[in-house]
């Protein structure tokens, strides 16, 4: 091996902010006043930000890196770190705004699983559309086609409409056809994580397969697990930077103990979360900082098992929404949703007054996890569908071994990630 | 796989940059990608008719019944002369390359809107997307062309000589909504509002083409007022139309400056539209 697959120089995409993120111009009115403006020159210069003057930022900026044949490479990162951004680049779907890149090979590119999928058409005929899609020649679909069936365990229903499919039905049919891709270097993103749990077990054998037969693979994932198992060598990415290139195993390092995102102080538990960009409509931060507190009101990030833990949350214009929602999510290092609690379920106080800026309080009267390392998600949201806000990695926090049932014993994370206030009782019977 | 071993002469290197500007069009990798092609219209013929119970024969009743219904209103009614051909002939052997003119150009200019989801996640040659709406649209209209065939028969209309020039009059009609749709299809990328032009600029294409009359009213207009009969060409759809009566119906006189009109605007706008379409389509997937 040893031979170049990719050679990244200073890759940069930059996009614009605004009504509708993207590059061109938005509607044609937008295209005629643009026109109109700029053909009676300065007049209109007393009006700040028309349509073409609206902001832009750097979704990934000077990238460079190569990647050898026969690598595995991990792409971490906190979302809108520029992970999808640069894997689009690689894949030709979008052109760079500056830099260049090479690649050598046919390049396979999997940013989504079932692109392409008709609901009409049977599984049989979206095999051969979604293939085809994927760049597949016919022969080739013919030749895995049994193959394809065979991993996808659909067999039976083959010649049924998807649309009649179960969801993990559909997503195992989606991702045989994309496992069976055999490009000289495979760009994957974040697809690992559909299906069931046996199935995901599946799909990483399958990668872990492509990866062993020596051929290149670009990996995204939010499943630092996945990473550590499939790559050798894992790129992290933080705010559209390559923040560490080399071993996994540091990368992950360096990510974990930066990545809680705007971390005022790591060591303090609060958060500052201001600097970031919200895929959401309208765009607003609604959410803007995070602390994690003890019974005393001191913030911090390592906890005792079975401790109170108060979670407070900035948040702007929430109470413009009249059914404006707070969620704050637990999440295991795995990046698994292991509870959730929001605002609706566990409604706040009836008589809460509507204020631009205020701060959402969770008092947990105890942290109800086994020691391990933990991350906190926050979803602000209109009702039960409009989300308006989202931050995938707001907090990290440690929770510590203690003795909680005051029995002397230690109640490790091979017990399962949560405590249980459960006593025992016994009776005669 | 062809260039398996890495390192060798034969393994492909894709170059990526920021192009900016004009650029050639890689015909090799559209060649590559013909598949694709033709998986496409595929899916689209197959989606189309799946759940419909007439199924194809839709390509047959929709042009058949308004040829029905302009008989009885325009042919019957309002006396609108058709060249001595029975009306029916006369409107369907016009309806059907305006067919053709309409799905084609509402499906392409539509095509890449409607395939944003593609667009947005895998890499492929855009040009396939308008490409494959024109071709689905081609193939309801070889099948109504057999309506045709069946109609002559039955008016006992026997084509002429000239019958042999219907493949490059067919020729012209695909160039023709392939320019306009490549163009539509990038500009509606760019400016939603194209859908709405579209769609009233072919309610109006009707009647400025001479799918109800025949051109000869409008041409003989023009020389009344001092201009020649190839202005009424430059829309493309009078030389298709006109090509089609005279060809396979065997009616007026042959319309050579209309043709040559339409296949002289159909190239430029083809020709334009692949330039326009080149330069944009780098920024379909943030845009779309």
């Amino acid at each position: 091996m040893g031979e170049l697959a990719i050679r990244a120089e200073g890759l940069g995409k930059r996009y614009r902010l605004g009504e509708r993120a993207g590059v061109g111009v938005a509607t044609l009115r937008d295209a005629l006043t643009g026109g109109m403006s700029r053909l009676f020159g300065r007049a209109r210069r007393g009006f700040a930000a028309l349509p073409g003057e609206s902001a832009w930022i750097w979704a990934l900026d000077d990238a460079s890196f190569e990647v050898q044949h026969g690598e595995a490479v991990g792409i971490i990162g906190g979302n809108g770190a520029g992970k999808s951004t640069l894997l689009k680049l690689l894949a030709r779907i979008t052109e760079p705004t500056a830099g260049r890149a090479e690649i050598h090979g046919r390049v396979g590119s999997l940013l989504e699983v079932g692109t392409g999928f008709h609901l009409e058409l049977t599984g049989r005929e979206n095999i051969y559309l979604n293939g085809a899609i994927l760049g597949m020649k016919r022969a080739e679909i013919q030749r895995k086609f049994d193959e394809i069936v065979a991993f996808s365990e659909v067999d039976r229903f083959l010649d049924t409409p998807v649309k009649h499919y179960s969801s993990g039905m559909y997503v195992r049919l989606a991702f045989a056809v994309a496992a069976h891709l055999e490009p000289e270097i495979l760009l994957v993103d974040e697809v690992l994580a559909v299906g069931d749990a046996a199935f995901q077990k599946k799909c990483l054998g399958k990668m872990d397969d492509v990866a062993r037969e020596g051929r290149t693979v670009l990996f995204v994932s939010h499943n630092l697990a996945a990473v550590a198992k499939l790559c050798g060598r894992t790129i992290w990415l933080d705010q559209a930077h390559v923040r560490a290139d080399g071993s996994t195993k540091k990368a992950i390092a360096s990510y974990l103990d930066k990545a809680a995102l705007g971390a005022v102080s790591a060591t303090l538990g609060e958060w500052d979360l201001t600097c970031r960009e919200n895929q959401y409509s309208p765009h607003e931060l609604v959410i803007r900082r995070i602390r994690l507190l003890d019974r005393l009101g001191a913030a911090k990030r390592v906890f005792q098992m079975g401790e109170p833990m108060v979670v407070e949350v900035d948040v702007e214009g929430l109470g413009h929404y009249r059914d404006g929602m707070l969620g704050v999510i637990f999440k295991s290092q795995e990046d698994q949703w292991l509870a959730g609690i929001n605002t609706g379920m566990r409604p706040l106080p009836a008589e809460r007054p509507r204020r631009e800026r205020e701060t959402l309080c969770l008092r947990l009267p105890r942290v109800p996890f086994t020691p391990g390392t933990y991350w906190i998600a926050l979803s602000a949201s209109r009702g039960h569908s409009g989300r308006v806000d989202f931050v995938d990695r707001a907090a990290q926090f440690v929770v510590e071994l203690a003795d909680v049932y005051g029995s002397g014993y230690a109640v490790s994370a091979s017990y399962g990630v949560f405590v249980l206030d459960g006593e025992w009782d016994v009776k005669a019977s | 796989m062809e260039a398996k071993s890495a390192g060798s002469p034969l393994v492909p290197v894709a170059v990526i940059e920021p192009r900016g500007g004009w650029a050639p069009w890689d015909l090799r990798e559209l060649w590559e990608y013909r598949e694709l092609l033709y998986f496409l219209v595929w899916r689209d013929l197959k989606v189309r008719y799946k759940q419909t119970v007439l199924g194809a024969s839709w390509a047959i009743l929709q042009p058949l019944l308004t040829m029905i219904v302009f008989t009885v209103f325009f042919g019957t009614l309002a006396r609108v002369p058709s060249d001595g051909l029975p009306y029916p002939l006369f409107s369907y052997a016009g309806l059907l390359p305006w067919t053709f003119f309409s799905q084609g150009l509402a499906q392409s200019a539509n095509s890449l809107v409607g395939s944003a989801h593609l667009i947005r996640k895998v890499y492929f040659p855009r040009l396939i997307v308008p490409v494959a709406a024109v071709l689905t649209c081609a193939v309801d209209f070889a099948v109504a062309f057999v309506v045709l065939l069946g109609l002559m028969a039955v008016y006992g209309v026997a084509p002429t000589l000239a019958v042999a020039l219907v493949p490059l009059l067919v020729l012209l009609a695909v160039v023709s909504v392939l320019g306009a749709g490549v163009w539509l299809s990038a500009l509606s990328v760019e400016y939603r509002d194209f859908r709405h032009i579209v769609a009233f600029a072919l309610q109006i294409g009707m009647f400025v083409s001479p799918v109800i009359y025949p051109s000869r009213i409008v041409i003989e207009r023009l020389a009344g007022l001092g201009l020649p009969a190839w202005i009424y060409g430059l829309n493309p759809a009078v030389g298709v139309i006109e090509g089609f009566r005279w060809a396979l119906l065997g009616v007026g006189t042959e319309p050579w400056a209309l043709i040559a009109a339409s296949t002289a605007v159909s190239i430029l706008v083809l020709v334009s539209g692949l330039f326009y379409f080149r330069r944009m389509e780098r920024t379909f997937a943030d845009v779309v």
